[in-house]
């Protein structure tokens, strides 16, 4: 049990810039999710690019808000305020796309 | 009043025809197709602002990786890891992979911007490059999204006071695929890539330029290893200076009819004449003389070989490696097919740059019309020498004239752009070809209207008075049969004089002896009649002695 725990941890980050509307959107839709579908296995990063801008280029964003799932592999990016429940949780690998008839 | 600043590309060429740059503080579109030089345009925009101009610049490469693009500038010498080590430009590649990403919602490009003014704001840069933002086209799917962006990215770019080149790919209909065009209204440059008759020429053209004078001509450029260079050399307006120095030709003979002194400095001279009549021996001579004289050449030749002219020059006594190993002559021998004509002008005025010489000659123009067309050749024919009487160079062309027929007629139509105008004509008679020179024009002095013999021989070039007998201009082995005729009549005549005044002599040598003769004869006749009358008087005398004698004696 604790093996796939530490297998199936998510390491999300969430980049904004500065507090939008849309990037606490963005937050709380992630949140929910995460409360949801990934309850414990889930670690959620905020980078404020204005306080960080150097930030940007390592994880390639051009988008606000971007939220970015390094961990499991493969890396995806999500972008927008991930209003789109289904599109987020396939894009997270949660629920995988071949399901959804 | 304000009038729009300009940031200088330092773009061989560019700055001249947009009167002084890109507009300063404002994006500028480049669009072309695929390989037309976007990328390359734009960072030799970057690179010459970090280098001449102190003003640093960021990249952002939406296409090539920043490696990728420091190796493929690295052929023009740029060195991209040094200058992103001084701080001077910064590579910033912008990857977006379509299969990594999903949307969902709404978003911005605040995370661009942000990268892009954090690269602008740690160099303190004045320049930026977006080469090809319509990569975020495939990138991203949200169209209003990108275009409402966009959009917002140039006036934000505006507001940052940098000036920007944003490059597009461009479409079928219009300037660019994605229309940015739109957005960028201040400056539109297009770039293009031709092919005719299988050689490649390079074309720029300001499509616009707001608040701005400007070229609005198609420009070739040239992509070589010195980066890019336009060719802004139609020039507008005629207000060259002018020299009234002489240039000799190197043949004294010519000279004189030229009216003593030779070419004009700065002047263009045009050798024209059928094939083998010696139109590269006049041009060698001349660049021989030049070197003599410590000025500076360059010979371009399109049909021999350097060394093959170096060695057939020698044969008539001119040493053009002595001038070649003393560095005033330059060659350089390239066939015309090698590169279109604009590349040719270009690489012919980037020689002229460099090398700065007093002479050039272009032998032979002729053959530049197997790469274009007559009124191509022309033009640039023009143009390059409108560009040397700037720069007070002396040009000699030499063109070949098919056939006789032919002579006449204004080779490639450029005898009119020329200020001096030599014809070598075959002049054929009595089973032989002879040369026979010509001034056709020579504008702003004196020339001869004669016919001159053109002769080669192993002293070099030399000029003979043609023998203009019954029969008309007499040249070659005619002239010298006419000359010994000449002569020996002369030769003739003189015998002749000599002869009678010997007879004239004689004959007085024996009149004046038979004078002397009858003289002497004269004389005995009067001493003979002298003698008688004599005689006659002692006859007299004794006889009247005797009769008085005897009267004396009768008497007594």
């Amino acid at each position: 049990m604790e093996e796939i725990e530490q297998e199936e941890l998510w390491e999300l980050r969430l980049y904004v810039a500065g507090k939008t509307a849309r990037s606490v959107t963005a937050l709380t839709n992630l949140k929910r999710y995460c409360e949801e579908h990934l309850k414990g296995k889930y670690v959620i990063e905020v980078i404020d690019l204005l306080v960080h801008p150097q930030l940007a280029e390592g994880d390639q964003i051009l988008a606000i808000p971007t939220l970015v799932k390094k961990v499991p592999e493969p890396i995806r990016k999500i972008i927008g305020d991930l209003s789109n429940e289904e599109k987020v949780l396939v894009g997270l690998n949660i629920r995988p796309a071949a399901k959804f008839e | 009043m304000k009038v729009l600043q300009k940031t200088p590309t330092g773009i061989r060429g560019l700055d001249e025809i947009t009167a002084g740059g890109l507009p300063m503080g404002r994006p500028t579109l480049i669009c072309g197709a695929a390989g037309s030089g976007k990328t390359l345009f734009s960072m030799e925009f970057l690179v010459h602002g970090a280098k001449k101009y102190n003003e640093p610049g960021v990249f952002v490469a939406f296409e090539e990786k920043s490696e990728e693009l420091a190796i493929n500038v690295a052929s023009l010498g740029y060195d991209l890891n040094q200058l992103q080590e001084d701080k001077l430009i910064k590579l910033d590649h912008v990857h977006i992979v379509r299969s990594e990403i999903e949307e969902t919602g709404e978003y911005n490009l605040d995370g661009l911007f942000i990268r892009l003014g954090y690269a602008i704001d740690s160099l303190g840069a004045k320049r930026v490059v977006l080469d090809t933002i319509e990569s975020l086209f495939s990138g991203l799917t949200n169209q209003a999204i990108l275009r409402a962006e966009l959009r917002r990215l140039f006036e934000w770019l505006k507001e940052k006071k940098v000036t920007a080149i944003i490059t597009g790919e461009r479409g079928a209909e219009t300037l660019t695929r994605q229309g940015l065009e739109e957005y960028v209204s201040d400056c539109v440059i297009l770039l293009d890539h031709r092919v005719e008759n299988k050689i490649s020429t390079r074309i720029l053209r300001i499509v616009k330029y707001r608040g701005s004078v400007h070229g609005t001509n198609e420009y070739p450029f040239l992509i070589d290893e010195e980066g890019i260079s336009v060719l802004p050399v139609t020039s507008l307006r005629l207000d060259h200076q002018v020299s009234s120095l002489r240039v000799s030709s190197g043949i004294p003979a010519l000279d004189k009819m030229l009216g003593g002194e030779g070419f004009f400095k700065g002047g263009s001279i045009l050798v024209s004449g059928t094939a083998g009549t010696g139109k590269t021996s006049i041009a060698g001579s001349f660049i021989n003389e030049a070197c003599k004289n410590g000025k500076r050449c360059i010979y371009f030749a399109f049909e021999e070989s350097p060394q093959q002219i170096v060695r057939n020059m020698h044969s008539i006594n001119v040493n053009l490696q002595e001038h070649l190993d003393n560095g005033l002559l330059q060659f350089s021998a390239s066939r015309p097919t090698l590169n279109g004509l604009e590349m040719h002008l270009l690489s012919i005025t980037k020689m002229v740059d460099k090398f700065k010489p007093d002479i050039i000659v272009l032998d032979p123009i002729t053959n530049l019309i197997t790469v274009g067309t007559a009124s191509e050749v022309k033009s640039l024919l023009t143009r390059l020498i409108d560009y040397l009487q700037a720069a007070q160079i002396t040009v000699m062309f030499t063109a070949l004239a098919y056939n006789d027929n032919k002579t006449e007629q204004t080779d490639e139509g450029i005898s009119s752009l020329v200020d001096a105008w030599l014809l070598v004509r075959d002049i054929e008679l009595n089973g032989e070809r002879n040369r026979g020179l010509y001034v056709m024009k020579s504008r702003g002095m004196k020339h001869s209207n004669q016919v001159r013999e053109f002769v080669i021989s192993d002293e070099g070039l030399k000029l003979v008075e043609v023998f203009l007998g019954p029969e008309g201009v007499l040249t070659g082995s005619a002239r010298e049969t006419q000359l010994l005729l000449e002569k020996t009549s002369v030769a003739l005549r003189d015998h002749a004089v000599t002869r009678k005044d010997r007879e004239i002599e004689r004959k007085r040598l024996v009149l004046e002896s038979k004078i002397s003769s009858l003289k002497e004869e004269f004389e005995s006749l009067q001493d003979e009649l002298n003698k008688s009358y004599i005689e006659d008087d002692l006859k007299k005398n004794i006889m009247e002695d005797n009769r008085r004698q005897m009267t004396q004696k009768r008497d007594e």
